[in-house]
């Protein structure tokens, strides 16, 4: 495969001196692009998020990284995804168990423009999301990623992956359509046969000992509140990981490896 | 790893990451076009699989199939391996929770430095071996609709009886196919052999009271059906009918 070129990093140039007197006046662009760069010095004087920027960005990633390596990435684009037509849905949703939050989801299909397809990647997304992060898993398993220095990030994964399906199971409910709610009875019910906590759980999860009607409003809250603010923040954690200890080489390139010194040569 | 393979690492990783690139632009252009691969991927979705909504839920039906999103099917099929019913609330909550726990535990017992797949047998194993479980179990939950037919034969001392007993146990066949009992048991030779069980011969274990009692207070993961049995209580009796004649074939 032919490789990719692209251009090489920008680096901050210094400031252009000041024009001298009597030089043409300033195009537009130039006037607007002074303003955007004054509009960035004036934000970083006052917080250094460049500094952060750049330890973001311009970090190098090892040599060999390849395709594998952008599953994790993609995972947080579906997340992000499913956070914007999320927010699309709940403009139109109501979480009313005698009948408003199918008639809503219904309003949503049939009236709301674009409705259905806001409705169908929210849906969609959702699996497109689980494969991701499975995939994910999986190549930071077999590579090994999950050694040292890396176990609290593999830790926080772990938490993300649990998150996530506890965002499909509750999420599964909200149309309230036949499928939805006996699947959630029988999840429900699976729940409450747990040792321990099992009964607890499904009593928190029913708002009470039958499913009644502030269970839907319950499966809501944390669907669209509780759960994704733990996982934007353990996303964010996720990344700070990623950044200080850098991403992994591939485990079968070493440093000396003189075969691929050659190949670079 | 000991202190020693901790820096030997370290070491490595410095260098392979001095040998390599910034990650803007090189990785973003890769995530970038990945990004874009995976947002197409869910539109062409959203466009051609739409968003289908079922019928309204309605909690005294007696048709619905209790069928979880297709990536909860693993544990569905689980749930049917795993036959005696002490061993149910090991199945449901305990396989998982215990993956849960060795998953999140895996870099605290798996010390070793070694990192090359093929060097770490056992780990790869493992890793397939899972993989392949879980696809095959999504694979059999996907195939195992519950079927809404019962083939089983029409008890002969019933039909010369005829008449309203006859229509009644008809009536119950009816709720039973139509409540979805067969995704979690089996009648004859139609229905899933577990969650459940088996209930060919269900009149020759259980009395019609105890059937009855089972049905509107039963143990977790049947749902109950004391709505039915509030709402319909001619349905809900003909269940009950139609199951205390099932004496096996
Ligand atoms: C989600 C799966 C599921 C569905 C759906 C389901 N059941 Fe069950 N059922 C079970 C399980 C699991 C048990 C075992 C409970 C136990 O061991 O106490 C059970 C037990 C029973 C028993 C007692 C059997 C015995 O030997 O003690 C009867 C009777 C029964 N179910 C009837 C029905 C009928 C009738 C329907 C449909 C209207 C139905 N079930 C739907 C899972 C299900
Ligand atoms: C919402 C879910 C997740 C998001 C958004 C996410 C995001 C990321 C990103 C962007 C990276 C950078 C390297 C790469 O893309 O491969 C990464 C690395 C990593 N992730 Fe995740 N991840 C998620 C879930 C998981 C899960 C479920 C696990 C494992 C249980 C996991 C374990 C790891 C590990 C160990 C690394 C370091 C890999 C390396 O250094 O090579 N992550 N993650």
């Amino acid at each position: 495969m032919p490789k990719l070129k692209l251009p090489a990093p920008p680096i901050p140039l210094p400031k252009p001196l000041p024009k001298r007197p009597g030089a043409p006046r300033q195009t537009p662009v130039e006037t607007a692009t002074e303003a955007g760069i004054s509009a960035v010095d004036w934000v970083d004087e006052r917080t250094s998020l460049s500094g952060a920027a750049r330890w973001m960005m311009f970090r190098k990633v090892p040599r060999g990284t390849n395709w594998f390596y952008t599953l994790g990435s993609s995972t947080m684009f579906a997340f992000l995804s499913q956070a914007v037509t999320g927010v699309f849905l709940a403009m139109y949703y109501r979480p009313d168990a005698a009948g408003g939050a199918y008639e809503s989801i219904r309003y949503i299909n049939n009236e709301v423009f674009l409705g259905e397809f806001v409705h169908g990647m929210h849906k969609w997304g959702s699996s497109v999301m689980v494969i991701l992060i499975f995939l994910h898993m999986a190549r930071t398993f077999f590579f090994g990623a999950y050694k040292y220095p890396r176990e609290l990030n593999w830790g926080i994964g772990v938490a993300l992956l649990i998150l996530t399906m506890a965002m499909s199971f509750t999420g599964y409910l909200l149309p309230f359509d036949q499928r939805s709610y006996w699947a959630t009875i029988v999840g429900v019910n699976i729940n409450g046969t747990g040792p321990l906590v099992g009964p607890y759980l499904s009593d928190f999860l029913r708002a009470g000992p039958e499913f009644g009607a502030t269970t839907l409003s319950r499966f809501y809250a944390i669907h669209m509140l509780l759960i994704p603010g733990i996982m934007a923040a353990l996303i964010g954690a996720h990344l700070y990981l990623v950044a200080k200890l850098g991403t992994t080489a591939p485990p079968w390139l070493k440093p000396s490896d003189p075969v691929k010194k050659e190949e670079k040569a | 790893m000991n202190k020693q393979e901790k820096e030997s690492y370290l070491r490595e990783y410095a260098l392979m990451k001095q040998e390599g690139k910034p990650f803007f632009p090189y990785a973003v252009a890769k995530d970038g076009a990945m990004a874009a691969v995976v947002m197409l991927s869910i539109i062409l979705m959203s466009l051609f699989l739409g968003a289908e909504l079922g019928p309204k839920a309605d909690p005294t039906t007696t048709t619905y199939t209790p069928r979880p999103e297709w990536y909860f099917f693993f544990l569905f099929e689980l749930l049917k391996v795993i036959k005696p019913a002490e061993l149910v609330q090991l199945a449901t909550i305990g396989v998982p929770t215990i993956c849960m726990i060795l998953l999140f535990l895996l870099p605290f017992y798996d010390r070793s430095p070694e990192r090359r797949p093929e060097r770490r047998p056992i780990a790869t194993t493992a890793g397939i071996f899972t993989i392949c479980a879980m696809g095959y179990l999504t694979y059999l939950g996907a195939h195992a609709g519950p079927p809404t037919q019962i083939d089983m034969e029409t008890p002969p001392a019933l039909v010369a009886q005829g008449g309203e007993k006859l229509e009644q146990f008809e009536a119950g066949k009816q709720v039973v196919t139509q409540s979805g009992c067969a995704a979690c048991h089996k009648f004859g030779e139609n229905g899933n052999d577990g969650p459940g069980p088996d209930l060919t011969d269900i009149a020759a274990r259980l009395p019609e009271q105890a059937i009855a009692r089972t049905l509107i207070n039963p143990t977790a993961p049947m749902p109950s059906f004391q709505n039915l049995q509030e709402e319909e209580p001619e349905k809900f009796d003909a269940m009950v009918m139609y199951l205390s004649q099932l004496k096996g074939e």
